[in-house]
């Protein structure tokens, strides 16, 4: 039921922020509507939860990891859903008027969407009954809440408020994680309840303590992580009622309340978090009482009530603990009050600063009442809640041992800080005041657009509910009892207007006049001392400067050292590292024995192989463009030899058809280009790349030797050998390997073969002045000259011979030597030299067939093949032999993946027709340059 | 195992490579060709002992088919990649006048303050280029000029 209402949540979110331009006006009802939901469902619970039920939901998700996704809806769970979505409810009404007049559409509805999502976020957090879930809801709390507190992104000030928000909750988020981790490992359960139970406290849980803690200081901005949560007021107001007092910055209260009572019995539990605690709630009173910025001054409000929180339920006792939600409830009411309430004057007088406001009390009394009684609620004046809950806190402190009194101390220090800015903030806010600077009107904000009942309706509910919190303690207090007992056995609530003559009343009496003193003074003497200019002003955040300049920097050093821009030297970092990695693996002794090492296996081979070696030399020795060009394909046709030696006829006839057009290709490219290699300034001496290059030689043959001595048969090579003929139907390994066992690689690869043609294709087509109107293949070559009349003819006379040749090559592949890839490139060839050959009966011919027919037929051919087999009901790809008697000719033998070569075939007939075709044309023009047209 | 395509291999390896070292589309494209070659032959000698061809019916003493069957197709696929870079290259060529690669200027940036002086002298000469380019077409400076920085 709750996991239903969290998504309802992230649902209606998503709706407004798809939807949002249409919905219009009724952006907020789809965005209000799971909320009020929620609300609404979780109060029908409370008595079922008061008698004591627990709503517990287990969802697996992936069992072998123990991940599951728990929800307990327990007392302390009821208080904090009824909460969040109470004063999300109120917020989103508030809201509904507060942008009424906002000129930006896609500004609401970014809001109204992120919102909704943010507070199905927080309904999951606080109802997550196990650390994963939790973490879950904590990390999405906070990157919506990036986006909430950029809602204005075109200031830079609150991209820079997000982005801050961000990384520290993001950082602290992260480190939460590691201590969950840690937690889990030394407890070995993720469900909270039996964590709790087992309250493991090895080495290792005591740190993912500690880790889990930084998280939550760093979400609820304590000292030294408060320094976000202020400028995180860049956000619009609702965003800040909402997230900033009610809700994000509780969850890491959530966390120190569910941990403590199982932990703080641990040594430093409490001295850490009656410190971090203390100091937040000292440190962010003095800076309320210094802002001029009505909600800069609240939000360092927020910040010390926060550490007044911590240290509350930081203490683990039971009685502190009961305070504390009490508290948490208390908080909650008054300070989303007073934030609505700031937003409203501003909304009023288009002002939110202390010193300009004036008179505002006069005029908008009833807003004046309702932020009134929020504030005497945040002093602690009865009979409002925040009186109720802070009488209990000071007696649960008063009651404690040591480290409780310390609290207590720092506690009435603080409060009285609060009761000060209290009184200055509202003082400063509505009071009618005598303008000392300026006596022109000019000097204060007018009213010009008084808020109306939606903008104030919120806010006097919150008000009243603080008040009827005050009234109603007694029996307030019963039900919190209930949530106290879920967070410890042993808490209950005893909640009291009048709680007799004791010592925390006379405290509360001590805190009240003395910081109603302090307020006077401030307010007298301007008492501002060193008004805060220099931005970095605490230590958090200096840190958080250095860090963040560090890290830019650092990304720009390594940039630096790494990104050299220069090509050959990345190359050659590459090429280093090769030689360094294979290079100690083999000095190590992996690989295995040499074999059996022979000078060569013939004669013939060791002249061949010493010939490609010296060419291989010369390629890089030469000066000429054409001269290494040629020296290349002079090493490709020695591999001809080779492969042929070595036993691979279908490797020898590809290469050879492949370095004949490979040289084609670099003619035409280099026709055009300065016959010697301009000498542009080297990175390195020769000597240098040199050592790196035989390096790299040495390493590829040590490695040769080592990889194996090529003992077959192997088991793969065994099985493609016997399953050729029964299986694939053919004779020649070589080729139905190709066709058949990895047909779906072939598949891969002629489409990158294709790919990189069109690729090609568009190089060259793709002119920046625009001739690149579409030329046919026939046009493009009758621009290349020198016609040779025997070319011509000897071309004309071969070609349909070549053809033909081609056609038994790929036809005959299955059996014996040859195959799509060979014929293809023969056939190719044959088009390619009718091209070259340029008269215009020759272009005729070979310009008949488009090429990119012939690449989108082979590949339908290819593709077509491998569904055939999936409709006859095998594997994609698998060959069907058909056995077919003809009557006169006999039977014939017609394995499928014949039909796939001849795709291969086709396509690879026109991926060397446009590619050469287009080096062919470009060049030619670009040589011409401008005389194409 | 055959010393002499040890060798070889080692040599293609080594050539290639100080081809690929230099600044040179033309000069990179015949080290890939080079170390293309390199790594065909290193993948059959590597895998395989000489023998006849590996046809059904005839396999006694024939060679193994499966390093064959995975060169076959890295012959092909090393023709369209030369040619996409011999493309690139003739692209090179007709923006800037030479095939040479030239550095990122983004990372120079970062790299090395000091090199400012080498880079203006490159852009003085592409810009000499653009404008030679820009004269043949007719066509206003100030277009030619935004490509050129690209």
């Amino acid at each position: 039921m709750i996991a239903v209402l969290v998504l309802a949540h992230f649902v209606a979110g998503s709706v407004v922020l798809v939807a949002g331009r249409t919905l219009r006006r009724w952006i907020f009802a789809v965005a209000i509507a799971p909320v009020l939901g929620a609300l609404i469902t979780v109060a029908t619970l409370v008595p079922g939860v008061l008698d004591g039920d627990v709503g517990f939901h287990r969802y697996r998700w992936i069992d072998g990891l123990s991940l599951a996704v728990t929800i307990r809806l327990d007392g302390f769970a009821t208080v904090m859903a009824l909460v969040v979505a109470g004063i999300g409810a109120a917020v989103l009404v508030y809201a509904w008027s507060y942008f009424s007049h906002d000129e930006s559409p896609a500004r609401v509805v970014r809001f109204a969407g992120f919102f909704t999502l943010f507070a199905g976020a927080m309904l999951g957090l606080v109802v997550a009954g196990d650390v994963w879930t939790l973490f879950v809801c904590w990390e999405l709390t906070s990157v919506l809440s990036f986006v909430l507190i950029g809602l204005d992104d075109h200031l830079p000030s609150a991209r820079i408020a997000a982005q801050r928000a961000l990384l520290v909750t993001g950082a602290g988020g992260l480190v939460m994680l590691g201590g969950i981790v840690c937690l889990v490992h030394a407890s070995g359960t993720a469900d909270l309840e039996h964590l709790f139970a087992i309250a493991p406290t090895s080495a290792t849980a005591q740190v993912g303590l500690v880790m889990i803690l930084i998280g939550a200081f760093a979400k609820s901005a304590q000292v030294p992580f408060h320094f976000w949560l202020p400028g995180a007021m860049a956000a619009p107001t609702p965003v800040s009622a909402f997230l900033h007092s009610a809700t994000m910055v509780k969850a890491g209260v959530v966390v120190v309340a569910r941990f403590a009572p199982a932990f703080a019995s641990i040594g430093w539990w409490r001295p850490l978090l009656v410190i971090v605690g203390g100091s937040t709630m000292l440190v962010g009173g003095v800076a309320a009482l210094r802002r001029d910025d009505a909600k800069q001054s609240l939000a360092f409000g927020t910040v010390s009530q926060l550490g007044f929180l911590v240290v509350l339920f930081g203490i683990g006792e039971p009685a502190a603990t009961a305070a504390g939600v009490a508290m948490l409830v208390a908080h909650a009411l008054f300070k989303s009050g007073l934030f609505l309430a700031i937003g409203a004057v501003e909304h009023a007088t288009g002002s939110r600063d202390l010193r300009r406001l004036s008179g505002v009390g006069r005029s908008l009394p009833h807003l004046a009442v309702a932020a009134g009684l929020c504030t005497l609620s945040m002093i602690g004046l009865p009979p409002l809640i925040g009186f109720v809950g802070k009488e209990s806190a000071l007696a649960a402190l008063a009651e404690g041992e040591r480290w409780s009194i310390v609290a207590l101390v720092v506690v009435v220090v603080g409060s009285i800080l609060t009761t000060a800015y209290s009184v200055r903030l509202f003082w400063a806010m509505f009071a009618t005041k005598r303008s000392k600077v300026d006596q022109s009107e000019n000097h204060f904000a007018r009213i010009h657009h008084p808020p109306n009942v939606a903008l104030t309706a919120p806010i006097t509910v919150l008000a009243l509910l603080s008040l009827a919190g005050g009234v109603a303690a007694s029996p307030l207090g019963t039900r919190l009892s209930v949530a106290a007992e879920s967070l410890d056995g042993a808490a209950s609530a005893h909640l009291a207007l009048w709680p007799g003559i004791h010592l925390p009343l006379l405290l509360s009496v001590l805190i009240v006049v003395a910081g109603a003193g302090l307020a006077l003074v401030v307010l007298r003497t301007q008492w501002r001392p060193a008004p805060p200019t220099t931005r970095d002003s605490t230590l958090g955040e200096r840190a958080y400067g250095r860090a963040y300049n560090g890290l830019l920097d650092g990304a720009k050093r390594i940039t630096r050292v790494t990104q050299s821009g220069s090509l050959p030297v990345y190359v050659a970092v590459i090429f280093a590292v090769i030689v360094a990695a294979i290079g100690f693996a083999l000095v190590r002794g992996a690989g295995g024995d040499w074999g059996d090492p022979v000078a060569a296996d013939s004669v013939l081979q060791a002249a061949v192989a010493l010939l490609a070696g010296v060419m291989a030399i010369a390629v890089v020795a030469a000066r000429r463009r054409f001269v290494s060009v040629l020296l290349l394909g002079g090493v490709g046709q020695g591999l001809t030899v080779l492969f042929l030696l070595y036993g691979a006829p279908d490797l020898a006839l590809t290469q050879f058809m492949i370095e004949t057009l490979m040289i084609v290709a670099f003619v035409l490219v280099l026709r055009h280009l300065p016959t010697t290699y301009s000498s542009p300034p080297m990175w390195a001496p020769k000597a240098l790349r040199i050592a790196l290059s035989v390096a790299v030689g040495v390493t590829f043959a040590w490695f040769a030797l080592s990889a194996g001595s090529g003992d077959r048969p192997t088991d793969v090579t065994d099985a493609v050998e016997h399953l050729s003929l029964p299986v694939a139907g053919g004779k020649n390994v070589v080729n139905v390997t190709i066709v058949d066992f990895r047909g779906v690689d072939t598949m891969g690869e002629i489409t990158v073969f294709a790919v990189a043609a069109l690729g090609v294709a568009n190089l060259v087509t793709a002119s920046r002045r625009g001739i690149g109107a579409p030329v046919s293949a026939a046009t493009r070559f009758s621009r290349i000259g020198a016609q040779s009349m025997i070319f011509e003819q000897v071309t004309k006379m071969i070609f349909h011979i070549t053809l033909l040749v081609s056609a038994y090559v790929a036809l005959r592949g299955h059996n014996a030597p040859g195959g799509g890839f060979a014929g293809g490139l023969i056939a190719g060839a044959a088009f390619v030299f009718r091209l070259l050959a340029g008269d215009a009966s020759n272009r005729q011919v070979a310009t008949r067939l488009s090429p990119i027919v012939l690449i989108g037929t082979g590949m339908l051919l290819a593709i077509g093949t491998g569904f055939a087999s999936l409709v006859a009901g095998n594997e994609f790809l698998e060959t069907n032999v058909f056995d077919i008697h003809l009557p006169g000719v006999g039977r014939i033998h017609f394995p499928s993946a014949a039909i796939f070569d001849i795709g291969v075939y086709l396509l690879v007939i026109g991926v060397v027709i446009i590619v050469l075709s287009h080096l062919a044309a470009r060049t030619h023009s670009a040589g011409a340059d401008g005389a194409v047209t | 195992m055959s010393i002499a395509l040890v060798v070889l291999i080692g040599v293609l390896f080594a050539t290639g490579t100080y081809s690929m070292l230099h600044r040179s589309l033309t000069r990179i494209v015949l080290g890939v060709g080079l170390i293309g070659n390199g790594v065909n032959l290193l993948l059959i000698v590597a895998g395989s002992r000489p023998g006849l061809p590996p046809i059904v019916g005839k396999l006694t003493g024939s060679t193994d088919p499966i390093p064959q069957a995975l060169v076959l197709t890295a012959i092909v696929i090393g023709f369209a990649l030369q040619a996409f870079l011999l493309a690139l290259a003739w692209r090179s060529w007709t923006l800037d006048g030479n095939d040479d690669v030239e550095d990122d200027i983004e990372d120079r940036k970062i790299a090395d303050r000091r090199r400012r002086a080498i880079r203006t002298t490159e852009a003085a000469r592409r810009a000499e280029r653009e404008r030679q380019l820009s004269g043949d077409d007719n066509q206003p400076a100030g277009e030619a000029t935004n490509l050129g920085a690209r």
